[in-house]
């Protein structure tokens, strides 16, 4: 009987239904004390003066830390996202190192008090004194300095990508759609705020801290503060949502260090949450349009891909747009090319779906209008163009695509469909469906990955590595999958993880985590069956002895061999015939080469109904559905969890997500959760999530692709699609709000 | 103004002790008139299972029952519980034995990261005593003062309903 692939609920799900589950916040050593940052109010300057005085007079204060106080980093900051395995600081600045101000809200004072009351009125009263420049915190106020980026992502990534002849392939089409669109900024607003609490004993530093990799906030503590990495121990119980924003290391984590250290006791940050709009990153205000070129069957013969957006002073960041747009469809000449503004704001980070959102909101809202001229159904379209091989002529790791669009049309009742908008009204409502197609790359940027297993005479076990479970369900597939790999049952095996001293695991991200962590589980898992089988056969006192290893299965900690019937030995009896308390095995995982001659997307489709009253301007989604391929599933109801939260995600990065700044002062004109929308309840529709079936050799022994972006990708554009149906009309911007769908007359209305 | 006065300004009030039964049991916290029960409960109680979301009223992590009604902890000033019965997550479970809400939110796997989940299911177990939880449209409305970031909302009413249904109908 195995575990992977069944609905399993969660192992974690008792501790966090009861209170139990320990965040990072919740845990306080003896002595711990309160940290508060002052932030900048300017976005752009200097400082020119900081008056302490009252703060430090105020009832509580241990200290209030200036550009003056905070020591000097042992090396300067460098972006390096923290896939790689390194350390992966989110910007290559490091704040309180002089009086520049780069980007509002940047620290600038740091106030240490007995209490977390105490800290905060502390720092209400520091003032501080700005001499404040000129600041470009928006596209429009930058656009005469945009700029071709060469590299992304910390040079990982080319900011161009081009084959054929785009000009020609535009030319000869028999038509073109040609799209274009704004998008404000996202902040990933994960209900947990990001939180530190940072203890010294002697030379060597513990941080209980919120991220989605343990080891890449070990590794960028030690750099910047000049420490031996096996001298700082980063601990992650629970995570309250990362979603990216936890995904790379941000000054506040070093900054808590450094205050534990000024004053010799245990500190504790929890950022506010108005500070979590500037302190770790966020998806960039950008412009994209594109052109497609296409034959009068409904062929594509050209695309090109632009986008322009907003990134810091000192990082070359933008979300990579085009790495689904540039492999999804067969096409000879693409050209994608992204354009960067330099401005005053924190370098962007990941976002849930990085990049390729996005970009597929673009490409896909465009094959909509493409299919409505060359009067195809948007499905047949999608059907016509999808490319067998990746632009390198590779295959698929594994495809699923036409399958996904297939199933998931069936699923949604998308065949019969009108195509003509504004076809179906219902009251004050207009109705409308849309589909997209749903694409996400695989980055096998990461290290080897390890993880132990380890068995006990009494039978108990577990398995180690050191991810952290931010809510992918981790823990609980890693369980599962240590049990079928070690042949145990589910109920005598735990896995342990949250913790640097385990085996090495880089960040849980872009949907890599559950992969990289199942994939050095069975590797662990399977290392220590092996052993333990050798140790029986090679046992004389074992019924086992002598048989063809091959012939022997291990299921809920007893082996038997096909070799000979009837005869059974157990692990524990095993242990304790040869005087073992335990044994323990390590396993490796390694990831494919980056050269691997395989095209690495994970597919799905999506499809949406939405009812839009063109007199409020109100877009009300009534379902979404959903098909993937994200190969092994390894807890179906996990999987559907994540994916169906994706797809929520999709929907409020399609209406209600979006801030801007003020381009008066350069400061984010929303910082809280009731300006900055995200969904609640009421907003939320029924979702339905189904399966494709696909087998994968490439990506990891289980053949897990991650189902963390892939169910956001493409609902954006579904939702846009849909409401288009409904109305008529194409909106330009993201987020789609009330006064863009609104029609003041009626009689006006295009039809 | 003398240095003296303004000094006097910029200094905290002095703590007091509050009393207040929680969880059946009754406490004494001695906390300054500006904490939070919020942060009563988190940094000076021992209480972590009640969540800091947003500390501004918006997200519901933080909801709790004063006797008997969910409120905002954030929002409430311990020292304005102070002769009230407070009920929070840690008080919920019978022993070893979760109470129905809390085994739904984990069958139906209501919940991802679990940041919001204390507040989801204090909110979810009122709403059916409320009889707010007759219908989906009113589960998902009064349901919406409860933020969920990973976007478990259809799951969280799933729950809802299966201990509605358990109870014997709606309330």
């Amino acid at each position: 009987m195995t575990s992977v692939g069944t609905p399993v609920t969660r192992v974690d799900g008792p501790a966090k239904v009861t209170g139990a589950a320990l965040y990072s916040a919740e845990i306080t050593p003896p002595g711990t004390v309160h940290l508060a940052i002052v932030g900048s109010t300017v976005a752009a300057g200097r400082v020119t003066a900081i008056d302490a005085a009252a703060a430090r007079a105020a009832e509580g204060v241990l200290a209030v830390l200036t550009h003056d106080d905070v020591p000097a980093v042992a090396s300067p900051p460098h972006l390096l996202p923290s896939l790689l395995g390194a350390a992966a600081p989110g910007e290559s600045f490091f704040p309180m190192q002089d009086t520049v101000v780069h980007y509002a809200g940047q620290p600038v004072v740091l106030v240490v008090a007995h209490t977390y009351e105490q800290a905060h009125h502390a720092a209400s009263l520091v003032r501080v004194d700005y001499e404040a420049a000129p600041a470009i915190t928006t596209i429009d106020q930058g656009r005469e300095r945009a700029y071709d980026a060469e590299r992304l992502f910390a040079g990982l990534m080319p900011g161009r990508e081009e084959r054929g002849d785009v000009e020609a392939g535009l030319a000869r089409a028999d038509l073109r759609v040609d799209m274009s669109y704004r998008m404000a900024a996202n902040h990933h607003n994960a209900l947990e705020a990001p939180s530190t609490v940072a203890v010294w004993n002697g030379g060597e530093l513990t941080l209980y801290e919120s991220t989605m990799g343990v080891r890449a906030t070990q590794q960028t503590v030690a750099q910047l503060l000049g420490l031996p990495v096996s001298h700082v121990r980063v601990i992650t119980h629970f995570v309250g949502g990362g979603f990216g924003s936890k995904a790379m290391v941000w000054p506040h984590t070093t900054l808590t260090a450094m205050a534990a250290r000024i004053v010799g006791r245990p500190v504790k940050l929890m950022l506010t949450r108005p500070q979590m709009f500037t302190s770790t990153g966020h998806r960039e205000e950008q412009e994209q349009s594109i052109a497609l070129g296409a034959t009068r069957d409904g062929r594509l013969t050209a695309i090109r891909h632009d986008k322009l957006s907003i990134t810091s002073l000192f990082d070359d960041w933008a979300e990579p747009a085009t790495g689904v747009s540039s492999q999804l469809y067969a096409c000879d000449a693409y050209l994608g090319v992204h354009r960067l503004i330099k401005g005053n704001t924190m370098t962007p980070t990941f976002t849930r779906g990085p990049g390729e959102t996005l970009g597929m909101f673009t490409l896909e809202t465009a094959m909509d209008e493409l299919a409505r001229r060359v009067d195809l159904d948007p499905l047949e379209l999608r059907l016509r163009n999808v490319a067998t091989t990746d632009p390198r002529g590779n295959p698929w790791s594994s495809g699923g695509l036409e399958e996904c669009l297939r199933l998931g049309a069936e699923r949604f009742g998308w065949s019969g469909r009108n195509p003509a908008p504004r076809a179906q009204p219902d009251g004050d409502w207009l109705i409308g469906t849309g589909m997209a197609v749903a694409a996400y790359p695989m980055a096998f940027f990461m290290p080897p990955q390890r993880a132990r297993a380890r068995i006990f005479a009494d039978g108990s076990a577990t398995v180690a590595t050191s991810t952290q479970e931010f809510g992918t369900g981790v823990l609980t597939m890693a369980t599962q999958v240590g049990a079928d790999a070690l042949g145990v049952a589910l109920s005598d095996i735990e896995f342990q993880a949250g913790d640097t001293d385990l085996p090495n695991s880089t960040a849980a991200v872009g949907s890599a985590g559950a992969g990289m962590v199942a994939s050095a589980v069975h590797e662990a898992g399977t290392a220590l069956r092996r052993q333990l089988v050798d140790l029986a056969i090679g046992d004389p006192g074992s019924p086992l002895h002598g048989v063809d290893p091959a012939s022997v299965t291990v299921t809920a900690g007893r082996l038997t061999s096909s070799d000979r019937a009837g005869a059974t030995d157990t692990y524990g009896e095993l242990l304790g015939r040869n005087h073992l308390s335990d044994a323990e095995a390590t396993g490796t995982w390694r990831p494919p080469p980056l050269d691997t001659p395989h095209g690495l997307l994970t597919f799905g489709a999506q499809f949406a109904e939405v009812a839009v009253d063109p007199q409020l301007g109100l877009v009300r989604v009534r379902r979404l559905g959903g098909a993937f391929a994200p190969g092994r599933v390894l807890n179906p109801l996990l999987a559907r969890s994540q994916l169906m939260g994706g797809m929520l995600w999709g929907m409020s990065q399609a209406l209600l997500e979006g801030n801007h700044t003020d381009p008066r002062t350069g400061r984010w004109a929303e910082t809280n959760l009731a300006e900055y929308l995200v969904p609640v309840n009421a907003d939320a529709p029924e979702v339905t999530v189904d399966f494709v079936e696909v087998h994968d050799d490439v990506v990891g022994p289980l053949g897990a692709k991650g189902v963390g972006e892939i169910g956001q990708v493409g609902v954006a554009a579904a939702i846009a699609n849909a409401i288009f149906h409904a109305t008529g009309r194409r909106v330009r911007s993201l987020p789609i709000t009330p006064e863009t769908v609104m029609e003041p007359t009626p009689a006006a209305a295009p039809t | 103004m003398s240095t003296t006065e303004s000094r006097q300004d910029i200094r905290g009030p002095h703590c007091v002790p509050v009393t207040v039964e929680i969880n059946g049991r009754g406490r004494v916290v001695d906390v300054e008139p500006r904490v939070s029960l919020l942060d009563a409960l988190r940094e000076h109680l021992g209480l972590t299972g009640t969540k800091k979301g947003c500390d501004q009223g918006t997200c519901g992590a933080c909801t709790v029952w004063v006797d008997g009604r969910r409120v905002l902890a954030c929002l409430t000033l311990a020292a304005a519980a102070a002769g009230h019965e407070v009920t929070t997550i840690e008080g919920l479970a019978d022993g070893d034995e979760l109470h129905p809400m809390q085994r739904a939110f984990l069958e139906n796997d209501a919940f991802q990261c679990g940041y919001c989940t204390p507040g989801q299911i204090m909110s979810a177990v009122k709403l059916i005593e409320e009889g707010n939880a007759t219908t989906d449209e009113d589960i998902s409305e009064f349901m919406s003062g409860n933020i969920c970031r990973c976007a478990a909302y259809p799951n969280i009413r799933a729950a809802v309903r299966q201990v509605r249904d358990a109870a014997g109908g709606a309330a």
